[in-house]
């Protein structure tokens, strides 16, 4: 059984009068432990995918089963609870709260969940040290580097151990020693076992993963296994 | 999938409060001018109320120094029923005498009593003449009425029958001018008395100005007026609690010795200062509730900051969401920011406004400025309501966001 699977999936906006179909029937199945990339123009609907994927927006039409699981019948709570439980997101701009320190932004998935204070501690030491952060922990982010925010993004996506880490241009606003870096450590995940899902413009980066779905207006146009 | 199962909205109370008080002070600028505004509402109210109960106090104290504890003995009964059958064929009222005013001394609440026996005379000296109020009464009369002795002596506890005076301040440069007065012989009518002391002035007070009359022993006076009625009984009660008893017991008295006919009338100066008090205390409620605008004031401000936290926040609300937030859990955190901000402003508020109160009664120490409890505790959870209510439009909007479109505004 996939992990996940989406049968006829569409998405539509409203733009005032017209519509714009962000996403057109597309069907995809992805097993546990996959490595996969996602390219193609910009508007093509890759971010959208994404989006509907993480269970942070809701397909107009067609089904999602994530783990065997319906998620379009799913409340607004259920879908929350398999955010925090199950998905890893990292962004482009990293999005990390500015006031808190790396310590904290890295605890914040913990305390949604109601990890008790003690444990929390040990867990965000162990993912600092893990991710070369450790000397960084009380750091603010606009007391660190493009590649450090990213990794501590990396961090608080990784620190609830999900089964799916979905990274939307995460080398995006990094220079390309950097986004290399940011790249071995996701892959490094991967080889953990977490399914790595990971939109890219870099055809390079593309490359690298063993699975590479093409998108162009909505539509899925390649899907290839290396 | 691998995640566990977990109760809803897992987040830990203390958590909420922690991230809301790192928000808070966050934005230094925006959480200083909340915690003003509601500093100032609380503030508002602390003084207001204090000044209010200041003054509602200082009428009471001013009562009290003229004699409040006093309950007053009229002979005859007070047609306040209507008219009624009984009174009109037994209404024949019995003298209030000595006699009755020794019996009220002796109640329990009574600390002390005071007959009046009063006439009319000429008093006369050396050619000088005058037509005077007598009053007959005793030593503890003084006492009650707080009068001043400005030259002599009162009346003399030991010689209750002395023929003896002491006379208003007016009547003592009328008649005696320049001169001494004390020791003189004062002739009032056919009897001679001895001046033995001479009132400080003092104005009006029970119908009759104090300056001008001559006060002589209660057996003297009947003895000249040649009546036992008394005029009025003064009744000074223990304390201003036991008021309400002394009457009743004096009423229950006087009825027993009166043969079961209830024909005099008790009253209390605390009728006239009850609703003194009730205007001022109507006075305290309604500063307070001006006061209470500036909250009302202060909550809209509340939801404005508020609201432009959430925008400010938008891309944060947003993360939080795809890190698995909940509805409730944002909807908490911003109430809980609104909350303590409201708190430690009211808390602010609260000491400013008894530093406030403090300064009134370092500057007026006659007015004893202090905010009634009751204003202190609706003024501080007024604060927290109205910021709590206030907040719930930001909080409420913040839980809505759409993820997505959140996390796209960066
Ligand atoms: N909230 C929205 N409202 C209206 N249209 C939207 C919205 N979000 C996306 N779209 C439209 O849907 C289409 C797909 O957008 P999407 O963000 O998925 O593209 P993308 O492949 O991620 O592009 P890029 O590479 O530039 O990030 C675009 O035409 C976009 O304008
Ligand atoms: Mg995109």
């Amino acid at each position: 059984m996939a992990l996940i699977e989406l049968v006829g999936v569409c998405r539509r906006f409203r733009l005032g009068e017209s519509e714009v179909m962000a996403l057109a029937d597309v069907d995809l199945a992805i097993d546990a432990g996959e490595y996969v990339s996602i390219m193609g123009p910009s508007g093509s609907g890759k971010s959208t995918l994404l989006n509907i994927l993480g269970l942070l927006d809701r397909p107009t039409a067609g089904s999602y089963r994530l783990a065997g699981k319906d998620t379009t019948t799913l409340g607004e709570d259920e879908q929350a609870q398999i955010r925090r439980q199950t998905i890893g997101f990292v962004f482009q701009s990293f999005h990390l709260v500015p006031r808190l320190s790396a310590f904290e932004n890295i605890a914040l998935p913990l305390a949604l969940a109601g990890v008790p204070a003690d444990e929390r501690k040990a867990r965000v030491e162990a993912a600092l040290a893990a991710f070369g952060l450790s000397e960084r922990a009380h750091h603010r982010p606009d007391q660190l580097s493009g590649g450090q925010r990213q990794r501590v993004a990396i961090a608080r996506a990784t620190i609830m151990r999900p089964a799916v880490i979905l990274a939307d241009e995460p080398t995006g606003n990094l220079d390309s020693a950097t986004g290399a870096d940011v790249v071995r450590l996701l892959e490094s995940l991967n080889a953990q076992g977490v399914t790595l899902i990971m939109v890219t413009h870099d055809p390079a980066l593309g490359q690298r993963a063993r699975r590479r779905i093409r998108m162009q207006d909505g539509r899925k146009i390649g899907d290839e296994v290396r | 999938m691998r995640g566990r199962v977990t109760a809803r909205a897992p987040v830990k109370a203390s958590d909420t409060l922690h991230f809301a008080l790192r928000a808070a002070t966050a934005y230094p600028l925006r959480t200083t001018l909340m915690m003003l505004a509601m500093a100032i509402g609380v503030a508002a109210v602390v003084v207001l109320t204090a000044l209010g109960e200041g003054a509602r106090r200082y009428v009471i104290n001013e009562f009290s120094a003229l004699g409040s504890n006093l309950v007053i003995v009229l002979p005859g009964r007070s047609q306040t029923g209507g008219f009624s059958p009984i009174n009109a064929i037994t209404n024949t009222p019995r003298d209030l005498t000595l006699e009755d005013a020794q019996a009220l001394a002796r109640l329990p609440m009574v600390k002390r009593t005071a007959p009046i026996a009063v006439g009319t005379s000429e008093a006369v000296w050396r050619g000088r003449l005058r037509d005077v109020t007598i009053v007959g009464t005793t030593p503890d009369y003084a006492r009650m009425r707080r009068l001043e002795i400005a030259q002599g002596r009162f009346l003399p506890e030991e010689a209750p029958h002395a023929a003896v005076a002491v006379i208003g301040a007016k009547l003592q440069s009328e008649l005696f001018g320049a001169e001494p007065a004390v020791g003189q012989i004062l002739r009032l009518g056919d009897r001679r008395v001895r001046v033995v002391g001479v009132l400080a002035p003092f104005g009006q007070g029970l119908g009759m100005n104090v300056d001008e009359i001559v006060i002589i022993p209660a057996a003297v006076a009947q003895a000249m007026f040649n009546s036992n009625t008394l005029f009025r009984i003064l009744i000074e009660a223990s304390e201003r609690e036991a008021l309400g008893a002394a009457k009743t017991a004096a009423e229950a008295l006087l009825k027993m010795r009166h043969d079961g006919e209830e024909d005099v009338t008790v009253i209390t100066q605390d009728a006239v200062l009850t609703t003194f008090d009730r205007i001022l205390s109507a006075l305290t409620y309604g500063v307070a509730a001006i006061a209470a605008v500036s909250l009302a004031v202060a909550g809209i401000l509340v939801m404005n900051v508020m609201l432009v936290a959430v925008t400010q926040r938008t891309a944060e609300i947003g993360l939080l969401k795809a890190l698995g937030a909940e509805s409730r859990t944002i909807r908490r955190a911003f109430l809980a920011e609104a909350a303590l901000l409201s708190l430690v402003g009211a808390v602010a508020g609260f000491l400013l406004g008894e530093m406030g109160a403090w300064a009134l009664r370092s500057f007026l120490p006659m007015l004893p400025a202090q905010a009634p409890i009751w204003a202190i505790v609706a003024s501080l959870f007024t604060a927290l309501a109205t910021g709590l209510t206030f907040g719930m439009l930001p909080a409420r909007r913040a839980a809505q966001l759409d993820p997505v479109t959140a996390l796209m505004r960066h």
